[in-house]
């Protein structure tokens, strides 16, 4: 009657350490740097949306998906208002001297505030869009701002970042990503 | 981590900006039964730079943007499920608040069903086995003796 | 100097906890007289040094003393001092200390009101209490600690988010944690009954109370979020089946149906394991709750700012309090032996019932919250689980929980005669045919149909819990002053019970007619524009500019008509505050028993002076939060019943094994 052994009464603190350890791999993966708001990109490994934007001013180049076509380029979503656009964008310069082809959407901006930003810090860009609606960035997916994608030879999506690219993303995911995918 | 305080700056920039709002008077439509269904569509998709809030209820930027994109494709005459599937192919399925029934979401549709049976289950095994128990011991008629006068207080007798 | 008395009070309490949660444990063990009389000046230490630094902080920031870095990150000058005093639990430091602060009260309220309780048993629920507030005060002084100074000290604060600076959301978090904490009681008395080997109809009756206390204070805390969303968000939604709201609402379930579970230990001895279980989830997902928002796990419009250091430290206090409770419920369970016995069809039969479909609930709901996390922790990518997820799989569940609500009330304990009973019923069954005809005449869509049957599940419970009073107390069969007499020597708990039954009618029309019927218009409006609405007129008069004590915005103004009089004004504003640098929008609200009529003030449109506007008819909303005070007041006329009262009646008081009283019927 009195001490008694059974199973289905484990039950419950059973679960109870299941799940502490699906929290405890979690918060895991939140502290190495994993952000719970990051949206994995729909448009992985698959081409890249079909547009065709103009310049920031009249008579300006556009951009539009066939520029994308042939070579491991990176696509860039920006806006002069963006503080964070600013943040990251010494290191969009950095890699545009080094020769990868970057494209830049520009996103819900006045074309003089855009021309400034670029004058002032620099324009890395081989092509501006400028998506005054912002229905472009729509079929890209794009949520936050900057977004940057890495868009392989064959004009498919590789890669999404959110959010201004820091140092370390740039050595870890996207150098290796662009080197990996120019062989 | 310094990563992690700028992209929370990135993303609270974006909500901040936004009170409340939702739909503005120049979106709605003039048809009266389009207008509905663009109501009962984005009030099932997720706002992604909100935090769990339909477009329908959000007045950031870009909720803005998809209620108009739904209204225009409704008047371009898509179906519900059409509509439904642009904003996914764009997005992803994180904006359906209501989630598909998939491989990903079995456990979580077959889930309320598996615990009520579960639960069914064993209360059915446990009345049955009470029910075993007291019959082993005593008659229903001396169990419902016994337990008069044991005040209502319990079986222990009959507990073998 | 005081933010320095605080926190050592903080570190003092810490020490002490440490001696409450060892020191009587080992007593009640080993038979120590003295060291079980430890727990009792232990929990009156606890609670002077846990309050005097609950006060500390509040001095800080009721002068705005911003050399405490955690006065200077949430607080300001300008800030009324409601908002002040108020925004002490409105951050993550402070309203830990709040929790710990209403630990150590329900800690010392056992202390000295549990003079009936055996001595064994109050110094081990005493010393559990003791262990919970060691792992909340260690919590906050390794990781949250709200003493913290800053130098040099800013000459200003960074404010409250103005969304929070409201009177409704000011005593939310309060009762929140009341009941919160308050389930810490049940918690602490199951895992003494667990240690002691021991549940009785005596214990039932001992922790019953402190559960419903908890209950109706949570009760409270969840309608005063909900009614502060209604108003304040700007929309009039009231429920969003957000992560943080499923948090409180997890731990109400759980509880409510503990509330029902312990009645049948009490009354029949019966249920004993299973309610011991519920008393320890209720806690349980209180404390889970606690991880969700502050570990940053997920995200929410009312997540704190989350860290995740903080949330190992809270992970492993879940560890080690919900583990190793549970693991002593597997171990000590098997060994409760459950007496009464009782046919399916019967009082306890419905309570069965109505505790398999609560918890199912409440899994329910903490399967939708946690599926997303779940999901993502295991790479299976991101998934929403929205408010359709709830409604199609929670809300049936509630259906038969509220049919059985009524009739289970009704039936004889042991074995029931369920068709005699429906016969008692028939007029409110006459009702509940009623409410779904009158309705469902009225019923264009699906929708309607089925708002129709929650109107008639709404008076089905009015009239039901009526007929049920109006039965005990022989109204209309006989005299009045019969009845009358009858009335006052019914049990408070008769009374409590039929109140929070009926409340819940009343609240489930609220939720069903301002769900379904609701109406509203959006429109861009000049001075002088009229708006008709479900039978009233708006009158826009224009909007003026106001300035605030931290805040400046604009004032619509609108008059409302009926038939052609002048009803109401409505007057809702859109803020702007310039500290925290954000908006709010506050909602113009006539509330009616009929329904709200609520305005929106939106965005002037530059070109035509025209204001965007949003009005609603939101049908018998006011309905929910009456329901649900009142449900609470029906916890509150239970325990004011004489065999209800906190901290054991002198009746029960029994030495070694308390035996039930005969329960009459």
């Amino acid at each position: 009657m009195t001490a008694k052994f059974s199973l289905g009464y484990f039950l419950p603190a059973i679960l109870t350490i299941v799940l502490a350890w699906v929290f405890w791999s979690y918060l895991g993966e939140i502290k190495d740097g994993k952000s719970i708001q990051d949206l994995p990109s729909a448009l992985i490994d698959k081409p890249a949306p079909t547009f065709k934007l103009p310049g920031i001013s009249a008579g300006d180049k556009g951009f539009d998906s066939a520029d994308l076509k042939g070579r491991v380029a990176l696509v860039n979503v920006w806006a002069s208002w963006c503080p964070p656009c600013r943040v990251e964008h010494p290191l969009l310069m950095q890699m545009a001297r080094e020769g990868i082809p970057i494209f830049g959407i520009n996103y819900k901006d006045k074309p003089d505030a855009a021309m400034r930003f670029l004058t002032e810090l620099g324009n890395p860009y081989q092509a501006i869009g400028a998506d005054r609606s912002g229905r472009v960035a729509i079929d890209w997916g794009v949520y936050g701002y900057p977004e940057t994608y890495v868009i392989d030879a064959k004009g498919h999506i590789r890669y999404r970042h959110v959010g201004p690219i820091m140092p370390h993303d740039l050595a870890e995911k996207i150098r290796p990503l662009i080197k990996a995918l120019g062989k | 981590m310094k990563r992690l305080v700028l992209l929370g700056f990135v993303i609270a920039a974006v909500i901040a900006a936004s009170p409340v709002k939702a739909v503005e008077p120049n979106e709605i439509l003039e048809d009266p039964k389009l207008e509905q269904r663009a109501r009962a569509l984005s009030k099932d998709l997720r706002c992604v730079v909100c935090q769990n809030q339909s477009i329908d209820d959000s007045n950031a930027s870009l909720a803005r943007d998809l209620r108009v994109v739904v209204r225009e494709r409704l008047q371009a005459g898509d179906t519900d499920k059409q509509i439904i599937d642009f904003v996914v192919a764009r997005y992803g399925e994180f904006v359906l608040l209501n989630p598909r029934v998939n491989a990903r979401t079995y456990l979580l549709w077959g889930g309320p069903a598996l615990v009520l049976i579960f639960g069914i289950l064993g209360l059915v095994f446990w009345f049955r086995r009470r029910g075993k128990i007291a019959n082993d011991g005593l008659s229903p008629e001396e169990e419902k003796r016994l337990a008069e006068l044991l005040g209502q207080t319990g079986t222990e007798g009959s507990d073998k | 100097m005081i933010p320095e008395i605080g926190q050592f009070a903080l570190i003092l309490a810490l020490v002490i906890s440490l001696i409450q949660g060892t020191l009587p444990l080992v007593g009640a063990a080993k038979n120590r007289t003295q060291w079980i009389a430890v727990a009792r000046p232990a929990a009156r230490g606890q609670f002077l040094f846990v309050i005097t630094a609950f006060f500390c902080l509040m001095q800080a920031y009721v002068t705005s003393d911003f050399s405490v870095a955690n006065v200077a990150h949430n607080s300001h000058t300008l800030k009324p001092m409601l908002y002040k005093v108020s925004g002490v639990w409105g951050n993550h430091e402070g309203s830990m200390v709040l929790w710990v602060a209403i630990l150590a009260i329900f800690g010392l309220a056992v202390a000295e009101f549990g003079s009936a309780l055996p001595p064994s048993l109050k110094a081990r629920v005493l010393a559990i209490q003791g262990l919970i507030g060691f792992a909340f005060l260690a919590f906050i002084l390794f990781t949250s600690n709200p003493f913290l100074r800053l130098d040099p000290a800013p000459l200003e604060g960074n404010g409250l988010n103005p969304i929070l600076q409201d009177p409704g959301l000011a005593f939310h978090p309060p009762f929140l944690y009341l009941g919160y904490v308050g389930f810490s009681m049940a918690f602490s008395f199951a895992v003494a009954a667990l240690i002691e080997g021991r549940v009785d109809p005596a214990w039932a009756r001992w922790v019953r109370p402190w559960t419903l206390a908890a209950w109706c204070a949570l009760t409270v805390g969840i309608a005063l979020g909900s009614w502060w969303a209604y108003y304040e968000l700007g929309w009039g939604g009231w429920w969003f089946w957000d992560p943080v709201e499923n948090a409180s609402f997890i731990p109400w379930l759980v509880g409510t149906a503990l509330l029902h579970s312990a009645i049948v230990v009490e009354k029949r001895d019966a249920l004993k394991s299973w309610t011991v279980l519920l008393a320890i989830l209720a806690f349980s997902m209180s404390l889970l709750g606690t991880f969700l928002v502050r570990s940053g796990v997920l995200t929410s419009v009312h997540a704190f700012a989350s860290d995740p250091d903080r949330g190992v430290f809270i992970l492993l206090l879940l560890v080690f309090v919900i583990g190793g409770s549970l693991t002593l419920y597997a171990i000590r369970a098997p060994g409760l032996k459950g007496g009464g016995l009782f046919a399916p069809i019967s009082r306890e039969g419905a309570l069965v019932l109505n505790n398999l479909l609560l918890t199912t609930g409440a899994a329910v709901v903490l399967l939708g919250t946690l599926y997303p996390l779940i999901l993502d922790a295991f790479g299976g990518g991101k998934v929403s689980v929205g408010p359709p997820f709830f409604n199609t799989t929670f809300v049936p569940l509630m259906v038969p929980v509220m049919l059985a609500a009524v009739i289970g009330a009704m039936l004889s304990w042991k074995r029931g005669d369920i068709a005699a009973v429906l016969g008692r019923l028939k007029i409110a069954f006459i009702f509940a045919l009623i409410g779904v005809g009158v309705t469902s005449f009225f019923a264009g869509t699906l929708k309607d149909v089925l708002a129709a049957f929650g109107i008639g599940i709404a008076a089905w419970l009015i009239a039901g819990s009526a007929v049920e009073i109006a039965e005990r107390i022989a109204l209309f069969k006989g005299p009045v002053a019969n009845s009358m007499r009858r009335a006052a020597g019914l049990p408070r708990s008769a009374w409590g019970m039929a109140i929070a039954h009926g409340a819940l009618g009343i609240m489930v029309a609220g939720i069903t007619a301002s769900s379904a019927w609701r109406v509203e218009k959006i429109q861009l409006m000049q001075p002088g524009d009229v708006v008709e609405i479900s039978g009233y007129s708006l009158i826009f008069e224009g909007a003026k500019k106001i300035n605030g004590p931290n805040y400046h915005g604009d004032r619509g103004i609108f008059t409302v008509t009926k038939d052609g009089r002048t009803i109401a004004a409505l007057t809702p504003e859109k803020r702007d505050y310039p500290a925290e640098r954000s908006q709010t929008t506050e909602a113009g609200i006539l509330t009616m028993v009929s329904g709200d009529l609520y305005a929106v003030l939106g965005d002037k449109n530059q070109s035509n002076a025209a204001w965007t506007t949003r009005i609603y008819f939101n049908p018998l909303v006011a309905w929910i939060w009456v329901g649900a005070i009142l449900m609470a007041g029906g916890g509150v006329v239970s325990l004011t019943d004489r065999r209800l009262r906190v901290g054991a009646p002198k009746t029960a008081r029994q030495k070694t094994r308390p035996q039930p009283n005969p329960v009459g019927a």
